[in-house]
This record gives structure tokens, C-alpha cells and sequence, in this order.
């Protein structure tokens, strides 16, 4: 179908173009931008004024459940979500049930994804079996399957011999290599950051130096066998101070934070709150804002939104006993603007860590708003404020600490290659 | 579908009206409330030396005991001063193994409100359990932490200021010194918050860094390492129990090691002030953080300890009681 997007600010941050005017989409891309050709004749207009248009954002790290049991979501559910917060690219956690350490698992994925026709999905592959550390996974198969990357999900690879063995033959095949790097021996048990506030509510605590050393030890690795790496979802200083370190020496590493990161703290556990309840622990708020000040020098590659729904049969659980994890890929792009409200990130910036930045660390290619490149789009309203209502969220993973939060950024279109997925 | 549970309610120990209407933590607490409490615990503890025992305080009202975890003390008191104040008592002991197969925390209590029960008193290994039944339960029933994993044990800590304030007077005047496993004790959390909402001048608390970490600081106190240096001059000694994990999960050498650097002895307690009062929470390990000459000696009031917490107890679920809606006669 030929669409023609009137009027919306289009901000693509591949070219740097940043002002109103129309696009013109036909045959699943971009065929003008500004000056629309007089004999394009479009079927659907869609009206653009006072929104923004983007290229559709990327999340590189959605757990789908799929496989899986279906109660905390599922492929279907959870990217129903995601067009919902305009994201048109996922890259799915190899934690699935069973993993996705075999190529049935990442064949099925795609033919669920290809089915449903809404985000552009990317597996990756699990770099050791069932994610435990202990063997590495047939990663050959994977990627002819259609892995994207190898990832460990939110697991760590305690050997580290056995990791310089996985990172020396991931090397081989030019996928990247996503890393939640932590030690396990010194995070074991700990179910939020260790510190004044663990200590005054009885939790183990899982203290900040585990992901420094975690991150120092990985990155020794991949220096080692000149693997260059992905370190996901840094939490500390320390840890980003470890990622520019090996910069200097012209290792490849890229990193991302989460949104959750950058905007809670440790204190928003509160008293026991298991929404806010994730991996690595939410951090003091020194942490937070250097992390802010890392992204706005623009070390930090990009934004995620980790994105892990838990049904709401785990309400009933103690903060010890719930899964870590917050469901709020709906939420990524608002979220965001946070860090534009508060003088963080200009808006272009903020774009251009949940589409270019996520995209480059994922080899995919760049998404663009020129004529010619495939018409993914993430269409906004960025002035109109809203209230965030769990209820109203389309994920059944309700487990986020968002709830009543007063953000801006809502979805108003979503289009993959063209054709519309979401339609607020 | 069960609604998600909100957490913003930083103050759910009270009700719109101001009144304390759950007793989850010391944390929180007004010193006007816990003077209260104590003030309330004396006139209990007289009632508790009469031959009729019992009052009609809490008549037609049900309390339940819900206890995840083997209690002795703490349950027994807590059933008696229901019974002494004529309320209905149910005792469920739910071991926690078979829970984990079974219904949730919520689903346990949502079948007791199905009975229209006015109480829990609610014991937990896990930090945070009372809170979300409070949360869950709103004002429809009064909850009381009985200890929830290494977070809070409340009526503990009042038994405990109670028991200073009976032998000692106003808490203002004294150098309280805390012995042991504070990390993991929620006695001694809830100990600190009442002993400084109070007005404690000096908090100590003294163990080795495993077990007394200087993130403990933050909560107000002075941070000892060495067991002599610590009890220097305090008016009172709280001894703390001593768990056997602590030696399997490497935090000590061992139990003998620990009762070398820091086990209380007769001896020991000579660097405090003359008459300085000893107290523990119990169950005591006797030659491990206490000596058996100082548990059974003049200056230990521990068994005083279980008569106050009968009181103190007797105290909380009236004062929370009196906060529930519904008629009373």
C-alpha cells in the first residue's frame, strides 16, 4: 500500500535530516522525503501534524518466553508490545525455556515472528549450552538457523576458561558477542545492590564490585583472543571505567545501560518493591547520574529496555523470591524523553541511542528515514503528556515500577516495511 | 485477577487517620507511640502478677498466628497475650518447604480474611513478607511483623527497650552495646531504630567486619571491631544469637574462634559499667556468644526479657486493635 506521512518532524538520525516535511512509502520503503513526486498517488495519508517521525526503534534484548509456558507472555504477546512502543527491531534472549542453544529453537522463533508479521525479529544464539558455562554451543548451526549474535542472556560465565575458549571460536564467525559480565562467586544470593539500603532492609545484598570485576575479566578475555565483545547493561562507574580503559587500547567493545538505570536508584525498592527488582541491581544515585554523564559524552552505545515480563501469577512473591527482570519495552521511547526532559539528551540524541546505536552493536543494517531504505517508523507525539497505567499496558508482564509516572512519547504509528502494525 | 500491588505507601504502619494500625517495623515509628506501647506494657505486666490474668480487650476478635518458621518464644507470648486479652487464638504453622509447592503467602492469608479474622501476626524467613500482607490487607485487619528473614522483629526490640527502661530508666541516659551477627539479625535492626528513635545517645554495635560491615554506619551507629573497646563504659549489653550458617557460609572460622573474640563472659563484661544489664533475644548458645556464669549471673535479665514480651505484646494488639473499624462494645 502507498502511504504518504504528512507533515510530521522527521528525525533521522542516520543522515542527520531534522525538520518537517512529508514521506512519501511505497513497496515496503521510503520512496521520498520532502519533495513528493506529483505522481505518487497515495492510498492512506497519514496525518503528521505535531508528531515525530523516526526510524522504528531497536531493542536488543527482549525476553519473549518462546519457547516457554506462556503464563509470563510470549512471542506474540510481548511483541504486540514492542510495535506498540514503536519498536521494529528485537533481538530475543537466548534465555528461553528450553534456551536457544539449538537451531530448532531459533527456526521456530523466526517462523513465530515471520507469522505474525509485526517486529523485524533477531535471535541470538546461546555462545555456551543451556546457557551453563560448560561447553560451548554449536554455533555454526546457530547462525546458519539465523542467529544474529551469541549471548549468555543475563548469565555469567563463572569459568573463565572455558569463556576464552567460547569467545576464541564465537571470533570466528563476526557475530557479535553480548556479555552480562558479573562475577558470580561475589553477586551469589544477592537480590539488590549491597549497601546502606540493603542493610537496612535485611536483603542480600549483591555489591557493585562484582560487575567491575566481572567486566575487567571479560574484557582481559576478549583482548586475549581478539574477540571484540558487547558488554550489556553496565550499572557502575567502575565497570564503564573498565569498557573506556580498554577503548584506549583499541579493543572493539561496545555497551549499553538500560533505561532502568538511568532513571531509578536503589531507592526505589523502596520498602520491598519486586518491580524494581532487576539485573544488575538498580544503583545508588551517584552511579545513575554518572551514567547519564557517560551517555552524554556518548560512550554508552545504547539505550535498552531489558525488557523480561513476569506474569501476574508472581505478584504474590517476597522481593527474595521474585524473578529479576521489569517489562517495559512499551515504555522505552517515553521513558527516554525522560532523559530529554531533564536535559540529559537532546532529542536527536535520544533517537539515536534506540535506533542507530542499538543497530550498529547488533550488525544490523542502519536504520534510515532516506528514500530507499525500508520504511520502519516509530510515529510520536512528543508534546502531549500522559499518565502510565499498568493496566493499559499490552505486555501481560505488568511487573514495572512506571506505574503513575507522567511521561510524553506515545506511540501514535508504528509501520515494518511499510505496512501499518500499530495503530494507537 | 489479582490487582498489582502499589509500594509508593511508604508509611503503611498507619492509617489515614494517623492511627498506627500495623506494627511491621521499628523504622518509622514515632518515639510518642513506642512510649505509649511501653507505657501500656506496664499495666500488663501488673495484670500478668494477679491471679485472673485475663481482661476483656479483644473479646469477639480472632488473631491468627501465622508462623513460617519455628518459634518458641516469640509465638507462645504472641498466643498468650492474645488469650490473656480474650480474643480467639488460631495457630497455623506452615512449613515453609510445603508452602513453596503449594498457594502463596497472599493466597494463605486471603483463606484466613475469608474467615473474617481481625489479626495476623505474621512470621516469615524472608525480609518483606508482613509488608505485603499489610499492603494486601489494607485496614481490614491489623498485621504484626513477628520477624520477617533478617529484616524486622518489632515486638522484640519494645520487649527490649521495654526491659531497659524497666531496670534502667530513660533510654536518654545510656550507652547501649549491641554483641554479634548484626548483618543478618533482625533483632538488631529493629533494636537500633528503637533504641534511637528513643533518644539513645550512643549505639554501639561490635563484631568482626563479616558480620558487622560498615554500610552498618549508615544506620546511626558506632561501628566497633573489637569486643573490649566496645563495651568500655556501656550501661547495657544485647547479646545476639549466634547462627551455625555463619561457619558454613565462611564468615567465621569458627563458633570457638568467635566466642575467643567475641563471646560475652564475666570477664569480659568487666570494661562495661558496673552494673550493666545483659540481654538476649534467645534461643542462647551458651559458651558460644554467651558465657553460662553471665546468662545465670545478677546482671542478666533474659528470662525478664520473655515476661516483658508478654506484656509488650499484650500492649501492641491493643493499641492496633483499637485502630480497626468495626463495633466494639
Amino acid at each position: 500500500m502507498q502511504r504518504l506521512l504528512r507533515g510530521a518532524h522527521i528525525i533521522d538520525p542516520a543522515t542527520g535530516f531534522n525538520a518537517v516535511a512529508d514521506l512519501a512509502i511505497a513497496d515496503g520503503r521510503i520512496l521520498a522525503r520532502g519533495q513528493i513526486p506529483a505522481a505518487f498517488v497515495a492510498e492512506e495519508v497519514l496525518d503528521g501534524t505535531g508528531l515525530v517521525a523516526c526510524p522504528g526503534l531497536v531493542e536488543m534484548a527482549l525476553q519473549a518466553h518462546t519457547p516457554g509456558h506462556g503464563r509470563d507472555g510470549d512471542l506474540a504477546s510481548e511483541l504486540r508490545a514492542a510495535v506498540a512502543g514503536g519498536v521494529v527491531h528485537v533481538a530475543l534472549s537466548p534465555a528461553t525455556d528450553p534456551c536457544a542453544d539449538t537451531a530448532g529453537v531459533i527456526h521456530q522463533q523466526r517462523a513465530i515472528a515471520a507469522a505474525l508479521g509485526l517486529a523485524k525479529v533477531y535471535p541470538t544464539g546461546a555462545l555456551t549450552r543451556q546457557l551453563a558455562g560448560a561447553a560451548l554451543s554449536e554455533m555454526a548451526a546457530l547462525r546458519e538457523a539465523g542467529a544474529v549474535a551469541f549471548s549468555q542472556g543475563r548469565r555469567t560465565v563463572s569459568n573463565g576458561a572455558l569463556l576464552r575458549l567460547a569467545l576464541a571460536y564465537a571470533a570466528d564467525f563476526a557475530l557479535p558477542v553480548l556479555l552480562h559480565s558479573e562475577d558470580a562467586l561475589l553477586a551469589a544470593g544477592g537480590v539488590m545492590h549491597e549497601g546502606a539500603l540493603s542493610v537496612r532492609l535485611g536483603l542480600a545484598g549483591r555489591t557493585a564490585i562484582a560487575e567491575q570485576v566481572g567486566v575487567l575479566r571479560d574484557l582481559a578475555i576478549a583482548q586475549l583472543v581478539d574477540c571484540p565483545v558487547h558488554i550489556r547493561h553496565l550499572s557502575t562507574m567502575a565497570a564503564l571505567d573498565g569498557v573506556q580503559a580498554a577503548r584506549q587500547r583499541r579493543q572493539r567493545v561496545t555497551t549499553d545501560v538500560s533505561i532502568h538505570h538511568l532513571l531509578l536508584t536503589e531507592q526505589d525498592v523502596g520498602l520491598f518493591n519486586i518491580h524494581a527488582k532487576t539485573l544488575p541491581p538498580l544503583r545508588p544515585v551517584g552511579e545513575r547520574d554518572a551514567l547519564r554523564q557517560a551517555l552524554a559524552q556518548g560512550h554508552i552505545d545504547a539505550i535498552s529496555s531489558d525488557h523480561c515480563p513476569w506474569g501476574v501469577d508472581r505478584v504474590g512473591q517476597t522481593f527474595a523470591q521474585a524473578p529479576f527482570g521489569i517489562a517495559a519495552v512499551e515504555l522505552l521511547l517515553p521513558l527516554t524523553l525522560r532523559l530529554v526532559d531533564e536535559g540529559v539528551l537532546d532529542l536527536s540524541a535520544a533517537i539515536a541511542l534506540l535506533t542507530t546505536g542499538p543497530a550498529r552493536v547488533l550488525g544490523l543494517p542502519t536504520p534510515s528515514l532516506a528514500p530507499g531504505a525500508a520504511a520502519d517508523l516509530c510515529i510520536f507525539d512528543a508534546d502531549r503528556y500522559f499518565m502510565v497505567d499498568p493496566r493499559q499496558l499490552v505486555s501481560p508482564g505488568k511487573n514495572q515500577p512506571y506505574g503513575q509516572w507522567e511521561l510524553r512519547g506515545q506511540v501514535r504509528y508504528t509501520l515494518v516495511d511499510g505496512r501499518l502494525v500499530y495503530r494507537a | 485477577m489479582r490487582k498489582g500491588l502499589h509500594f509508593g505507601d511508604a508509611d503503611i504502619q498507619h492509617g489515614a487517620d494517623g492511627r498506627l494500625r500495623h506494627l511491621l517495623s521499628m523504622e518509622g515509628l514515632r518515639a510518642g507511640e513506642i512510649l505509649q506501647i511501653l507505657d501500656a506494657a506496664e499495666s500488663f505486666l501488673e495484670i500478668g502478677q494477679r491471679v485472673i490474668k485475663k481482661t476483656p480487650t479483644l473479646r469477639g476478635r480472632t488473631i491468627v498466628n501465622l508462623f513460617f518458621e519455628n518459634s518458641t518464644r516469640t509465638r507462645s507470648t504472641f498466643e498468650l497475650a492474645a488469650k490473656r486479652l480474650s480474643a480467639d487464638v488460631l495457630n497455623i504453622a506452615v512449613s515453609t518447604s510445603s508452602q513453596s509447592k503449594g498457594e502463596s503467602l497472599l493466597d494463605t492469608v486471603d483463606n484466613l480474611r475469608a474467615m473474617h479474622v481481625d489479626g495476623f501476626v505474621i512470621r516469615h524467613p524472608e525480609a518483606g513478607a508482613a509488608h505485603q500482607v499489610a499492603r494486601h490487607v489494607g485496614g481490614e485487619a491489623l498485621v504484626i511483623n513477628a520477624g520477617d528473614g533478617q529484616h524486622a522483629h518489632p515486638t522484640q526490640a519494645l520487649l527490649d527497650v521495654f526491659t531497659i527502661r524497666h531496670y534502667r530508666g530513660p533510654i536518654e541516659n545510656l550507652v547501649v552495646a549491641i554483641v554479634g551477627d548484626v548483618l543478618h539479625s533482625r533483632v538488631a535492626r529493629s533494636q537500633i531504630y528503637a533504641l534511637s528513635t528513643l533518644g539513645c545517645p550512643e549505639i554501639r554495635v561490635i563484631g568482626p567486619r563479616t558480620l558487622v560491615p560498615a554500610e552498618l554506619s549508615a544506620l546511626g551507629v558506632h561501628v566497633y571491631h573489637d569486643l573490649d573497646a566496645g563495651l568500655q563504659g556501656a550501661d547495657v549489653v544485647c547479646a545476639l544469637r549466634l547462627q551455625r550458617e555463619r561457619m558454613e557460609t565462611h564468615r567465621l572460622p569458627s563458633q570457638d574462634e568467635y566466642h575467643r573474640r567475641f563471646g560475652l563472659t564475666s570477664q569480659r563484661l568487666e570494661k562495661a559499667a558496673a552494673d550493666a544489664l545483659v540481654l538476649h533475644p534467645g534461643p542462647m548458645n551458651r559458651g558460644v556468644e554467651i558465657a553460662s556464669e553471665l546468662a545465670d549471673g545478677p546482671q542478666a535479665v533474659i528470662l525478664a526479657q520473655v515476661t516483658h514480651g508478654l506484656a509488650v505484646r499484650m500492649a501492641v494488639l491493643t493499641l492496633l486493635a483499637g485502630a480497626l473499624g468495626g463495633e466494639e462494645d
